[in-house]
């Protein structure tokens, strides 16, 4: 009976320091928020204070001024293409390179992986010649394409990982009944990978969507996304802390529902792929 | 016999021709991405880092040997000094994170009623590019933190956080730990939960105290957690590039600049890209080795278990 109540009121500790440290978390958040429902000079007076008026004009004027339904559409398209080529290519090389190691399969999947330590850094400025040598520079399918070269081989190496699991007597029953290697792949072991396919969707669109220097480098203006969007405001409007909090605080509302919505399969998602990667 | 001959090359033929049509169809696509976008780009790097090469003509570049070399490596203190701050970075960043990311996946793996809510908590910030969490904590830290030295008067929040190299560089591992503390906590999570109920309970009845059960049990069974956490962390506060353009922009000064932020400004600022991918490909060499000694240490660690 004692050691029970010790128990607990010691698990009520616990509770305690965990409901702190994350209002200590979650404290910047507040921060965000109020401050984007306030005047610039209730800013000024006192950052920490609740808004005397919960007004959202701050809001319409930081969503002409960023453009917000543009800049958003630009990043849920160059995201939502970018995650969709990434899934069906390295897909279909992990399903190829498992099924036929050869010598040049299985020194692919070397390269590949060997090439997940280069840094962007050491990359772009050459890639910044081959964009504009091969016309891809201020192209969609250009960032699309860019998105496919620096995402495979994290991609693939997951697939990979799951599909030497998958068996491979249904493929040969598929085979036998007339199914061409194509049918194969797509009707029969693509829906098996479906576990998998959540996760690289997820880690490739937080990336995606969150990426900064490869659209800055790539894309033209009728594209911005939203974080390049957010650099340009900042940049013309520093210490307009009233929109800017706005601002900010409509940027940040998409992937914080994407999170929310999603967070069983992010939350496994990542630890699948940190495991393996 | 013959006639079986004649059927049979044919369909050799045809049998190779689709495994050559499949190879293509099914790599094809990512190999010749990864080519264009990767590998190219990156063997160019060796080629431009021994030459004078400029944004405005990128077409045109001119060799210049060991030039670029021997000015990084004798005559670039601004280098050296992106240089110093990002090994200081990372090493306070990822013992900081690391520390703090084990304790709360310890925090959650005991029986708590909260538990669900505060793992979603903890890892939010993660969700959310590095660009706008720096801009949001330079609000913090500019307006924000004084406000609460104001009515606190507490005076960790007074400082003028942005202002000096000191305060700088510990703004910039703030939010990178919070950022990055919640992803490191859910693998130490999915470790713990790993660790079998009954060595813990027998060492229990051993007599074994929480901080021997912790320190000779549950470490040595996560290792490998430990180490990729170790490894993320590494790697991510090595390469820090948006979080610090954001929050610091480098300054004071110089004095928060890391190296891709160093290389970035060379090559798009400065306009010197033979330099910057001089620079890059250092780097490189930098990224790999921390990589391989990484690699390393956990095959020589999996050996051991």
């Amino acid at each position: 009976m004692e050691t029970r109540s010790r128990t607990s009121s010691a698990t009520l500790l616990l509770e305690i320091a965990g409901v702190l440290a994350a209002l200590l978390f979650l404290g910047p958040f507040y921060f965000l928020i109020v401050n984007s429902f306030k005047k610039l000079k209730d800013i000024l007076l006192n950052a920490a204070s609740l808004p005397e008026t919960w007004a959202i004009t701050n809001f319409k004027k930081a969503w002409v001024a960023i453009d917000f339904p543009v800049v958003f559409m630009n990043s849920v398209i160059i995201t939502s293409i970018s995650v969709l080529a990434l899934v069906v290519i390295s897909s279909m090389m992990a399903y190829r390179l498992v099924r036929r190691p050869t010598m040049f399969n299985k020194l692919l999947l070397t390269v590949l992986v060997a090439a997940m330590i280069i840094p962007f850094q050491s990359v772009m400025l050459p890639l910044m010649r081959i964009t504009s040598l091969f016309e891809l520079r201020g192209e969609l399918y250009g960032i699309v394409l860019c998105y496919m070269g620096f995402g495979i081989s994290l991609s693939m190496f997951l697939y990979h990982g799951f599909i030497k699991s998958v068996p491979l007597e249904i493929e040969e029953a598929a085979v036998v009944d007339g199914c061409s290697p194509y049918g194969v792949f797509w009707r029969i072991v693509f829906p098996l990978l479906k576990p998998i396919t959540v996760t690289v969707m997820i880690l490739n669109v937080l990336w995606i969507w969150n990426d900064y220097l490869l659209p800055v480098l790539v894309i033209n203006d009728a594209m911005t996304t939203i974080p390049l969007a957010v650099q340009k405001f900042f940049g013309q409007y520093l210490r307009k802390w009233d929109l800017a909090m706005a601002a900010l605080t409509l940027s940040t509302i998409p992937v914080v529902i994407f999170f929310l919505l999603l967070q069983k399969h992010i939350i496994e998602g990542i630890t699948a792929g940190s495991v393996k990667g | 016999m013959v006639s079986g001959k004649t059927i049979g090359k044919p369909a050799a033929k045809r049998a190779n021709w689709s495994e050559w049509l499949q190879q293509t169809v099914f790599v094809g696509p990512g190999l010749i991405a990864f080519i264009i976008i990767v590998l190219i780009p990156f063997g160019m790097g060796f080629y431009y880092t021994f030459t004078e090469w400029n944004g405005l003509d990128l077409g045109n570049a001119k060799w210049t040997g060991m030039t670029n070399i021997t000015r990084i490596l004798t005559d670039d203190p601004r280098f050296w000094q992106a240089f110093w701050f990002t090994a200081k970075f990372t090493l306070a960043a990822v013992t900081v994170t690391n520390v703090l990311a084990f304790l709360l996946s310890l925090l959650l793996t005991q029986n708590l009623r909260s538990k669900g809510v505060l793992r979603t908590i903890f890892f939010l910030p993660n969700v959310i590019g590095g660009l706008l969490l720096g801009y949001i904590w330079y609000f913090i830290f500019v307006r924000g933190f004084g406000a609460i030295g104001e009515a606190t008067g507490i005076g960790f929040f007074k400082l003028q956080w942005l202002g000096t190299p000191e305060t700088a560089f510990w703004g910039i591992v703030i939010v990178f730990v919070w950022q990055t503390a919640g992803y490191m906590m859910i693998i130490y999570i999915a470790a713990i939960i790993g660790v079998p109920k009954d060595l813990m309970e027998a060492a229990r009845i051993d007599g074994a105290n929480r901080w021997q059960i912790l320190r000779s049990i549950l470490v040595p069974l996560i290792m490998p957690a430990i180490t990729i956490c170790l490894f993320l962390t590494t790697s991510n506060a090595f390469k820090m590039f948006d979080l610090n353009l954001s929050l610091t922009g480098g300054g004071p000064g110089n004095s928060s600049e890391s190296i891709a932020l160093n290389i970035y400004r060379e090559a798009l600022v400065n306009n010197r890209y033979g330099l910057g991918t001089a620079k890059a490909m250092l780097f490189f060499f930098c990224v790999a080795l921390i990589t391989i000694t990484q690699v390393w240490f956990t095959k020589k660690r999996e050996v051991e278990a």
